[in-house]
């Protein structure tokens, strides 16, 4: 005898495009429902890697016109060395090549205060803000490399499929400088290209990410 | 011959409110799970002329990071909104290093100014001031915003946190307020617990949402 299987219509409740099956509120019948609209796409941890890249259509990155808003998030990301030009963290866009060099103008400022109560200002950094610049966007500056600091914040990129519009991005996060304090830093930005953006790289000015997490999420229907 | 349709009680489980329907973890058979999603709400706190609400669970590995989210946060007095957290004992006195700026603008036009401002900390185990001065207690004010705490599990590194918190300062003139709080718990023991409350009087009404992000 054939098995005889429920089909999509067998169910007491109208099928809904992409929605999942669930008891209603009373549990006495059916409804449709939906997930959380924040879906974890890839988790990157880092283990001496001289750079974290997310690239469509690779190791199963998405990073389309699936979702309108991408934000990543950076976890206890921690550099390999302090000085010189190993302390800052950044990160840089693909716009249509290999390289991560989308043109982009930006603004950057932050809050800093030291554990021995010295500081203690906001203001906007402009050696860190970028005017039509392919370099990779710092994000924390002056960081230190103790073995128990590191930065953390979120990186937020709106519409990178875009072939009319400029990609803007919202970065905040937190670090501890390298003169023992706290730097709170808000960069935004855009990148300046018609072209979508198809990867995103983090990576530190020199040296590696010695450990670390860096998720990347899609925003649906925001 | 009218279609004939599975029902509710025609599934091999039993029926839970709004909960969904899933495969067991030995794909063998159904159970009730909850719907996807990497915004998971662990706790939701719902203050009663409450001297504080405190998350003492939920905190640990599971989650990278965590969200606190604060909704219509009214107190019984003129008071600073505050947070600390625990760090191995039961105390709320993580030692911390933070900065704060603020930007506001007053009801009577007075104001529109963004600076730095003196509710910061420099390796303190008090309470740090998320509202930056007292708000006040009108019947129609409150506070609202969120704080992400970052990688609390960690005994290796310190402990990020950040939040963005709007109130309404006391004053002769109502001012909104828009504060930026950034900082770290200066310590490599976990952090596994997180208390919020007025520095006097209760936390008269409001919610506070935890959520784990996956």
């Amino acid at each position: 005898m054939a098995i005889s299987k429920f089909n999509y219509n067998s169910f007491n409740v109208t099928p809904v495009a992409s929605k999942a099956l669930a008891f209603n509120s009373d549990a006495d019948g059916f409804t449709t429902a939906s997930g959380s609209s924040m879906i974890l796409i890839k988790t990157l941890t880092a283990s001496s890697s001289a750079n974290l890249s997310f690239v469509n259509g690779s190791s199963d990155v998405v990073l389309d016109d699936t979702y309108p808003v991408y934000k990543f998030l950076c976890i206890n990301c921690h550099p390999s060395q302090q000085g010189g030009d190993g302390d800052e963290f950044s990160v840089g866009f693909r716009d249509g090549s290999t390289a991560y060099d989308a043109s982009k103008t930006s603004t950057f400022f932050s809050s800093v205060h030291g554990e021995d109560g010295s500081g203690g200002a906001v203001a906007y950094r402009d050696s860190h803000d970028q005017a039509n610049a392919t370099g990779f966007q710092t994000l924390a500056v002056d960081m230190d490399a103790d073995n128990d600091t590191q930065v953390s914040g979120e990186l937020t990129l709106f519409n990178p499929s875009s072939t009319t519009f400029v990609k803007h991005f919202i970065w905040r996060g937190n670090h501890v400088h390298s003169s023992a304090g706290i730097q709170d830093t808000y960069v935004a930005g855009y990148c300046n290209v018609t072209a979508a953006i198809d990867a995103v790289q983090f990576k530190m000015s020199a040296g590696d990410i010695d450990a670390g997490v860096i998720k990347l999420y899609g925003i649906a229907d925001s | 011959m009218a279609l004939s349709k599975a029902d509710v009680n025609n599934i091999n489980v039993t029926a839970v409110a709004s909960k969904a329907i899933q495969w067991n973890s030995a794909a063998d058979g159904f159970e009730v799970g909850t719907l996807g999603g990497n915004m998971v709400l662990l706790t939701t706190a719902t203050a009663s002329s409450s001297a504080n609400l405190t998350f003492d669970s939920s905190i640990d590995s599971t989650y990278n990071s965590y969200l606190f989210k604060f909704i219509n946060i009214h107190p019984s007095a003129s008071a600073s909104f505050t947070v600390n957290f625990r760090d191995g004992s039961t105390a709320y006195d993580a030692t911390k290093t933070t900065a704060y700026f603020r930007a506001y603008h007053q009801e009577n036009a007075g104001g529109g100014v963004l600076a730095f401002d003196s509710f910061e900390l420099n390796q303190s185990t008090a309470f740090q001031d998320l509202s930056g001065d007292s708000v006040i207690t009108d019947n129609d004010s409150g506070i609202s915003g969120a704080l992400q705490l970052f990688g609390p599990s960690s005994t290796t590194f310190v402990k990020h946190f950040m939040a963005n918190i709007n109130s309404i300062k006391a004053g002769s003139s109502p001012e909104m307020k828009s504060s930026y709080t950034a900082g770290y718990c200066n310590v490599t023991a976990a952090i596994d617990g997180v208390q919020f409350k007025f520095d006097s009087g209760n936390i008269d009404s409001g919610i506070i949402k935890m959520y784990g992000i996956l």
